[in-house]
């Protein structure tokens, strides 16, 4: 049975994160008067590059072909450590949010690594910006996990959520505050609008794409799939975290098949929350975004502050 | 067996190995593979007798305290006192010591003709033995000839290559520096003689009571400023980037993996130890300055395109992560927090640990690229992987180890260090509570900093296509520099799998403390290598991160590589160009790289845009030949702290000259009023 848990919560990742990239873009498209692809194109995108032949940079080294499968096998390993939709899985080993945290940066370390490695211009601006970007949002990360690590009592992910935030009544204010900062850590991190336009192709605008441009066939296939999966990923621990509520609590069938649907409810409301920002929002110019990073930091200072 | 090995016989034989080494190189001097095979010979020896010595000490919890010989001088007695904290440190000398000697084997030979072997030799088996000295030692005064050993011998080695003048300059402000900091340690040992009667570190301890509180408050402020010279702290810190990369590199390694470490050991030997309790603000100011000093350090490191001095940097960011380890210690300590000072204490000594290893571990390799490369400066490098693939994978694994990416050594201490800070937010009050959040947030800010420096140190050395010919034609380094670096690499992946081990046996070396005898402890260390905090606080493990990264990886893999579509085809092609002919001159470099960060925080950094502009036609200044911008950061320290200071004690000095005036008969008169005031006082 835990076995099989297990397989299912490693494997939920990969699985349902393409559909999320491919709900926020239906919406974006319905908001823009447009009629856009189907919520499966994401599948069907990453089936196509699967089947490609490749085309690699000569002066690309080992980096470059280890890269897709360290940063893709890292947003699996970090979708195991953290609640998706049952709270009595326990994972003592991984489930630290420094651990998260870390294991996280190892997916930027290479990603920013295979961006300079093939030598263009594109990709060192592209890790540049990228390693601003994440080294200031990494404030903001900690300490927003913190505040809710604050209020339960623990900082391993899974016990968190037994301990419910937002929904309790029990310091509301700070969990609210970490909320808003950790929703600007998360735009900043997967890549989103004001930071980043994940739609985009001109030089001056990007940072991911920037970063992933020399990429073709499965190892780009690999590396959309699993910016897909950081979405999502930061996505669960936001609903998780904030409202945990209808997390299974127990290994029964019902129980689990009840917080399966409950979960994937609270991710396609956050999906909208995400589509509903890009949409209204513009991107910001580079040397603003340390100002929104900061303010996520200093958010969570003052819910720390409040806690007690 | 256990009793031969720790013994005042083997001690003094383990300190003999490094003074024959000392003398033998300048015995041989005039013949430099001699020399090279002498010094590397006795370092060796005299390195792994220490490591079975201190692993003896530390595993068995048996120490040594002996003294060697009483002197004609009443204060001056030759005494050793060996506890398990010494030992930890000699263990660490020892350790890096083995594989700074063996890669030194190789490093030494491109000065052949240049420099004399055999000097070298003797200053670093000095070095060594200055440094085993302070220690060890027992008492204030022995102490303080071993500090002078020490300090002393590495001035030589920091100039060893003198035909550069930078290097002469760098040596001149170490030794302003070491000696302005052992002036205020030598007041801080005569303030203790002054009211314990003693510089033996055993009757300071026992006679405590006797010291009023203002007086140890000033010893604390003295002791602070002493040894923070030598660790590095900022604002003291203004020697270190420039006396590093001055010396040759296995001996960077030891000065920036070891050296300032002794001012570590002698803090907590000090604050820890001797001088409990203390008054909580003494911890705070640590705390404070730690926070300062990692996240100065690694802006710093992000301004820098010369390595070695972006890795002096760094080692001023991770001595700023062991204050916040100490400065924590000792605020639990004072509030009667006992098992929480030892979780902090223990996550500063792993930390020094952590730190020594991966540190000389990049220094080494920086020496394995500079050697090929011939210059300091990464902008001349670039696609070293290829030419280099050993030393790029050991430079990877010591990156990934600094910037605290699982499952390396440095992700376990900083995670201790985290957890401790995050423990005084949970218990404390108010403003202590206020200083933890601030240390908690600079450490957060420092992991991300750091992580972006080495992508961009890396990134630049190695990736991409090479900058210059020299780059271009780099070759593999010779065996023994592979063996030195690639030994600390995989010690420093070993030390993060069995981060549980080394907890344990960390945490015992604090328990061996006066301050915790029978406290019960915080971490729980389990076999599967979990290292576990409090009662479900927090737990971590990282052989089964590794397990689970591996097999996910392995999977991934699989999949991708083996089971969907086999028979896909790769190419080679040239980078996209955007139409024009790619050359290095498109790739980032190194200052373009953190540019962002630098101009975020220009507030700090103070950053400088130089145009230089030269014209065809100089009058009208209309066609421009040359056009040049130089980009680069103000030194903040030595245009507000340190060159006001200097042009007052110029003023001061030009005030005093005027008592001199050259004639005999005035400082005749001037030795007649000394005497008749000394009398006046005696009688």
């Amino acid at each position: 049975m835990s076995i099989a848990l297990w397989t299912i919560q490693i494997l939920l990742t990969p699985l349902v994160s393409p559909l999320c990239v491919g709900v926020i873009r239906k919406l974006k498209a319905t908001w823009q008067n447009r009629q856009g692809a189907s919520v499966f194109q994401p599948y069907r995108d990453l089936w196509k590059l699967m089947h490609k032949d490749e085309v690699m940079s000569r002066d690309a080294s080992w980096i470059f072909r280890v890269a897709p499968v360290m940063v893709f096998a890292v947003t699996m390993v970090v979708g195991a450590s953290i609640p998706l939709f049952a709270s009595f899985l326990e994972n003592s080993l991984t489930g630290d949010l420094l651990m998260v945290v870390y294991a996280l940066a190892i997916g930027t370390f290479f990603l920013a690594l295979a961006g300079m490695d093939t030598g263009s211009a594109f990709g060192g601006f592209g890790s540049s910006r990228e390693m601003t970007v994440s080294a200031l949002a990494e404030g903001g990360l900690i300490f927003s996990l913190l505040t809710v690590a604050l209020i339960s009592g623990t900082t391993n992910l899974f016990t968190m959520v037994n301990v419910a935030t937002i929904p309790s009544g029990q310091h509301v204010l700070s969990a609210l505050l970490a909320l808003c900062g950790f929703v600007i850590v998360l735009l900043a991190e997967t890549s989103r609008f004001p930071f980043d336009n994940p739609a985009t192709h001109l030089e001056l605008t990007m940072i991911h794409e920037a970063m992933i441009l020399e990429y073709s066939g499965k190892k780009l296939a690999l590396m959309e799939w699993a910016s897909a999966n950081k979405l999502f990923l930061f996505m669960a621990l936001s609903v998780n975290l904030f409202f945990p509520i209808g997390l299974a609590q127990q290994a029964t069938v019902g129980a689990i098949g009840l917080g399966m649907i409950i979960f994937l409810i609270k991710v396609a409301v956050f999906c909208f929350v995400i589509a509903f920002i890009e949409s209204s929002m513009a991107k910001y110019r580079f040397f603003r975004l340390p100002d929104l990073l900061f303010i996520a930091f200093i958010l969570n200072v003052v819910a720390i502050s409040l806690i007690r | 067996m256990f009793e031969l090995m720790v013994s005042p016989m083997s001690f003094i034989l383990f300190l003999t190995l490094y003074f024959v080494g000392a003398i033998g190189s300048l015995w041989v001097k005039n013949n430099n593979t001699l020399a090279n095979i002498w010094s590397s010979a006795f370092s060796i020896a005299g390195s792994l007798w220490g490591l079975g010595l201190s692993l003896v000490i530390i595993l068995t919890g048996q120490t040594l305290s002996f003294v060697a010989q009483q002197t004609s001088f009443s204060l001056l007695s030759l005494s050793f006192d060996v506890d398990l904290l010494s030992a930890f440190f000699v263990f660490l000398i020892s350790l890096i010591g083995l594989f700074c000697s063996i890669y030194g084997i190789g490093y030494v030979k491109h000065y052949y003709g240049q420099y004399s072997i055999g000097v070298l030799g003797f200053y670093y088996h000095l070095f060594i033995l200055g440094l085993l000295l302070v220690v060890t030692a027992g008492s204030g005064i022995f102490f303080l000839i071993g500090w002078e050993i020490m300090s002393v011998a590495s001035y030589f080695l920091i100039v060893y290559d003198r035909k550069e003048r930078e290097n002469v300059q760098a040596g001149f402000l170490y030794l302003v520096m070491t000696y302005a900091g052992t002036a205020c340690i030598l007041v801080a040992f005569l303030l203790l003689y002054q009211f314990t009667g003693s510089f033996d570190f055993d009757v300071i301890r026992d006679s405590l009571a006797l010291i009023p509180a203002s007086t140890k408050n000033i010893i604390f402020i003295l002791a602070l400023v002493g040894f923070g010279v030598k660790a590095g702290i900022v604002p003291l810190h203004i020697w270190l980037p420039a006396a590093h990369p001055a010396a040759p590199s296995h001996i960077s390694a030891f000065l920036s993996g070891v050296m300032i470490k002794a001012g570590i050991f002698m803090m907590i030997r000090l604050f820890m130890d001797l001088l409990q309790p203390v008054p909580v603000w003494w911890g705070l100011t640590i705390l404070l300055i730690g926070a300062a000093s990692s996240l100065l350090g690694v802006l710093y490191a992000l301004t820098e395109h010369d390595l070695k001095r972006l890795l002096a940097y760094h080692s001023i960011e991770n001595i700023g992560i062991i204050l916040l380890g100490l400065g924590s210690a000792l605020i639990f300590a004072s509030l009667d927090l006992l098992p929480l000072s030892l979780l902090s204490l223990t996550a500063a000594l792993f930390h020094t640990l952590n730190h020594a290893i991966f540190k000389s571990l990049l220094f080494l390799c920086a020496g394995s690229v500079i050697q090929q490369v011939h210059t300091r400066n990464m902008e001349e490098y670039g696609g070293l992987i290829k030419m280099m693939p050993q030393t790029a994978l050991f430079f990877l694994i010591g990156s990934a180890a600094i910037s605290a990416l699982p499952p390396f050594n440095g992700f376990f201490s900083e995670w201790l260090t985290f957890q401790s800070l995050f423990q005084g937010i949970v218990l404390l009050d108010s403003s202590v509570r206020w200083v933890f959040i601030l240390a908690a947030g600079a450490l957060a800010f420092t992991g991300g900093l750091a992580l972006a420096c080495f992508v961009k140190a890396f990134g630049v050395t190695f990736l991409a296509r090479p900058r210059s010919a020299e780059a271009a034609c780099a070759k593999e380094s010779s065996w023994s520099l592979l063996v030195g670096m690639g030994s600390l690499a995989a010690l420093s992946f070993l030390l993060g799998i069995f981060s549980g081990h080394a907890v344990f046996v960390l945490q015992n070396i604090g328990r061996s403390f006066r301050l915790f005898q029978g406290v019960p402890t915080t971490i729980a260390v389990f076999g599967n290598q979990t290292i576990s905090i409090g009662k479900e606080f927090a737990s971590v493990s990282g052989l089964a991160f590794l397990g689970v990264l591996a097999s996910v990886c392995i999977g991934v893999l699989f999949a991708v590589r083996w089971t969907i579509y086999r028979q896909q085809k790769v190419q080679l092609g040239s980078t996209w160009d955007c139409g024009v002919d790619l050359n290095a001159r498109m790739e980032i470099t190194a200052t373009g790289f953190a540019r962002s960060i630098v101009l975020i925080f220009k507030g700090l950094l103070k950053p400088s845009v130089q145009q230089k502009i030269e014209y065809d036609d100089g009058a009208i200044r209309y066609a421009p030949k040359l056009k040049a911008v130089i980009l680069g950061t103000q030194d903040v320290y030595q245009t507000y702290l340190y060159q006001p200071m200097c042009r007052v004690t110029n003023a001061l000095s030009a005030r005093v000259k005027n008592i001199q005036s050259g004639n005999v008969n005035i400082y005749i008169s001037y030795i007649l009023v000394a005497l008749i005031i000394t009398l006046l006082f005696i009688l």
